[in-house]
């Protein structure tokens, strides 16, 4: 038997984690989701039409940006972001959905439907629809939906039918259940392009390899600029997809530590946090088997986030698999922890960071500050270098961020807004 | 159109379930009507009575759905149901004591537990299946388990002697109803459509074809479900399927927006009593007077509507 390596373990199960828990009806849809994603792996042709759409549409490589301002409040690191809010629709959600669109397009399929939580995947997604003329529909919790309401604009405006989630905890989990209702009713003229590498086989292995690209990229870029590999990288793990994009280029790199950053909401104390690997237990929603967070009956647990991406219950099976190996660590970040590193990161390096985003610069500041206490350094006595994936720009945030700031003056808050704050 | 074959395999034994369809087929020349509700909606005593009224007015097999906060398979109807429960508290362990009381009342209905798995793995599927044969029940329905990921379900259920109700759907390709056959035990649960439970107009068009490839691949019992709503849908799919399952449709007479005084409620059940004697009806008729090109028996004397049971 070869040895095969971490970054390439291919599904449906990555240890005891993953699988394919869905109605039968879906299995003959998966199967051939999985059949066509090898064959494109195999074929020139499908590599080049991607990698051209990320060079001349997207707009990759994304760049590498050092911040020394900004690290000046992470020990004494150098600290280097992974620019994926630069990409075309503002996040590294484009990434995945392009390549699904493109197998969409071989399959000969003519409807995409997409859940979204922040609604940056949806934005991808519709974006894609328009790019391929496919006919789109996005699943959004309703909560989201107010929460997040630039990018509910910005789908329709690329002629997206957005439909709002009433039902349960009405954020990503429930559009993800009114998804995959969709999926089961008409599944054989419709893709669902799932945003994240969670649910059943292939989509965890699927959307790895189509993230991928960041942790290439950011290897290549670092080594080039530092010289070295990072000490650290760091990401914000929602269902995982931008943290496992950017960690598989660095997992059989024993030496450089891989940190994941989940929303720690109110606190894990508070039980109003969506920290899966702190308070979850071995569980299967969505397809597939990992850390939940759930009852002592196995019913899924309300989580919280003032992120909307990051608010999900469960989290991709490669992490979770990650985790148990102990190649990966995860950490909660609170909401108050996560909203400081964003205000941070604008004042200091003129960079608004999707909120999701900011929980990694805050992990990252917990990381370099700990190093410094303990004086740890990078070889050589050269300062620690840390790697950021910065996973979107935080346009989709300023209303969130000027309430939670009180940035607006008095009459000029929305309506809009002060509905939101009644909420809150 | 496939020839119908003799089934490969024969009735198992030792299940309850399918010992019961294959005499009604038998000796009534007639499908079994399965009525679905869900353990502690409104109250898990309630739930208890709306069962009970099931079982007095026609239905042969029960199918206890418990509360889930994420059924994927399951549409609005159910989903609101199961929602109402479990904000009115109700808890998986209410479905042994449901099932106990139901299995005393009438022991010659078989009760299947409807769930999602992820509920079973949380109680581990041992125990679940232990505790499960021990209040009476006959097996369990598993809408998002598929024999693939079901290890621990078929170790489980063989130990403990429970049916395996796994599900096929018109878009199940022949190596998949194989598999999904073998591991069956009790009856194979055909989805008459691609999509989730609800009342739907018309039965869909595939079922009679999915119940066709579903029995050359070896099964002895297909029960068809998804969208039936009425009796004479229950008498067309009757005419081709070994059992005709019924969910939202008994569960919307039950549906109300607050609690209901005991008066309101008497009247949701007598409401759920005419429905399931129309369904009963209807799984009577079924072949009692369609076209079918099943003529080796015919119609015994009586089959016809005479929907209340004792
Ligand atoms: C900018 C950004 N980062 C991160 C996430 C979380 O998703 P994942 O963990 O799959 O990267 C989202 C999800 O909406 C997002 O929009």
């Amino acid at each position: 038997m070869t040895d095969v390596k971490l970054s390439d373990v291919s599904g449906p199960y990555f240890g005891q984690y993953g699988g394919r828990f869905v109605p039968e009806a879906l299995i003959s849809a998966l199967d051939e989701l999985d059949t066509e994603f090898r064959k494109a792996a195999e074929d020139p042709e499908f590599a080049a039409e991607l990698q051209r759409l990320h060079r001349e549409y997207t707009g990759r490589p994304s760049p590498l940006t050092e911040v020394p301002r900004f690290a000046a409040h992470a020990g004494d690191a150098r600290v280097f972001l992974k620019r994926e809010d630069l990409n075309h629709t503002g996040s590294h959600k484009i990434n995945n959905v392009l390549g699904q669109a493109l197998l969409v397009k071989r399959m000969g399929k003519k409807r995409l439907i997409a859940e979204t939580g922040a609604g940056q995947h949806g934005v991808a997604t519709a974006t894609a629809a328009a790019l391929m003329d496919l006919e789109c529909v996005v699943y959004m919790g309703e909560e989201d939906t107010r929460r997040q309401a630039l990018n509910v604009a910005r789908m329709r405006l690329l002629g997206a039918e957005v439909v709002p989630v009433k039902i349960g905890s009405r954020t990503l989990k429930d559009a993800i259940n009114e998804a995959l209702r969709d999926w089961v009713a008409n599944v054989e003229t419709t893709h669902y392009l799932l945003g994240t590498v969670t649910g059943p086989h292939p989509f965890p292995e699927m959307v790895r390899q189509f993230h991928r690209i960041i942790g290439e990229e950011a290897r290549e870029q670092i080594l080039e600029r530092a010289g070295r590999l990072p000490d650290v990288v760091a990401a914000c793990v929602g269902g995982g997809s931008n943290a496992l994009g950017i960690f598989n280029a660095f997992l059989d790199d024993k030496d450089v530590d891989l940190c994941g950053f989940e929303a720690g909401g109110e606190g894990i104390e508070s039980g109003r946090h969506a920290a899966r690997f702190s308070g979850g237990a071995l569980g299967v929603l969505h397809g597939a088997r990992s850390y939940l967070l759930q009852d002592d009956d196995g019913q899924t647990l309300p989580s919280h986030s003032v992120s909307a991406g990051l608010d999900y219950p469960s989290v991709g099976p490669a992490h979770a698999w990650l985790h148990d190996l102990g190649r990966a660590t995860y950490e909660p970040v609170t909401d108050d922890e996560a909203m400081e590193a964003f205000r941070l990161l604008c004042r200091t390096e003129g960079i608004i960071p999707a909120i999701e985003s900011a929980h990694a610069l805050a992990g990252a500041m917990r990381v370099g500050k700990a190093a410094a206490a303990q004086g740890r350094t990078g070889p050589d006595g050269e300062p620690l270098l840390i790697l950021v994936n910065l996973s979107g720009r935080g346009d989709k945030d300023v209303a969130t961020a000027a309430r939670w700031f009180g940035l607006l003056d008095q009459g000029v808050a929305s309506e809009e807004l002060e509905r939101q704050e009644g909420r809150g | 159109m496939s020839a119908v074959t003799e089934p490969a395999t024969g009735p198992q034994t030792g299940s309850s379930t399918s010992d019961l369809i294959a005499r009604l087929r038998e000796q009534e020349n007639r499908p079994a009507l399965v009525g679905y509700l869900p353990v502690g909606y409104p109250t898990v005593d309630r739930s208890i009575e709306a069962l009970k009224t099931l079982v007095d007015h026609g239905a042969d097999i029960i199918e206890l759905g418990i509360p889930y906060t994420d059924p994927v398979l399951d549409g609005p109807v159910i989903q609101a149901a199961a929602q109402a429960a479990l904000d009115a508290g109700a808890r998986v362990r209410d479905v042994f004591r449901v099932l106990r009381e139901l299995t005393d009342y009438a022991p010659h209905v078989p009760v299947l537990v409807m769930t999602y798995w992820n509920l079973v793995l949380k109680y581990g599927p041992d125990a679940f299946a232990r505790d499960l044969a021990e209040a009476g029940g006959a097996g369990l329905i598993t809408p998002d388990l598929v024999p693939d990921e079901g290890a621990d379900w078929l170790a489980a259920s063989e130990a403990h002697g429970l049916d395996r109700v796994f599900l096929v759907a018109p878009s199940s390709t022949a190596d998949r109803l194989r598999l999904t056959v073998q591991a069956t035990r009790g009856f194979v649960y055909a989805a008459s459509l691609m999509g989730v439970t609800g009342e739907r107009s018309e039965v869909g068009s595939r079922a009679e074809q999915l119940v066709a490839d579903t029995r050359a691949a070896g099964a002895a019992n297909v029960c068809v479900g998804l969208g039936i709503s009425t009796g004479a849908q229950a008498a067309e799919t009757g005419r081709f399927a070994d059992g005709v399952i019924v969910g939202s449709a008994l569960v919307r007479p039950l549906l109300s927006d607050g609690p209901l005084t005991d008066d309101e409620w008497a009247a949701r059940l007598t409401n759920l009593a005419e429905v399931t004697e129309d369904l009963a009806a209807g799984v009577r008729s079924a072949r009692a007077n369609a076209l079918t090109d099943d003529t080796s028996d015919a119609a015994p004397a009586g089959a016809t509507i005479s929907g209340e049971a004792p």
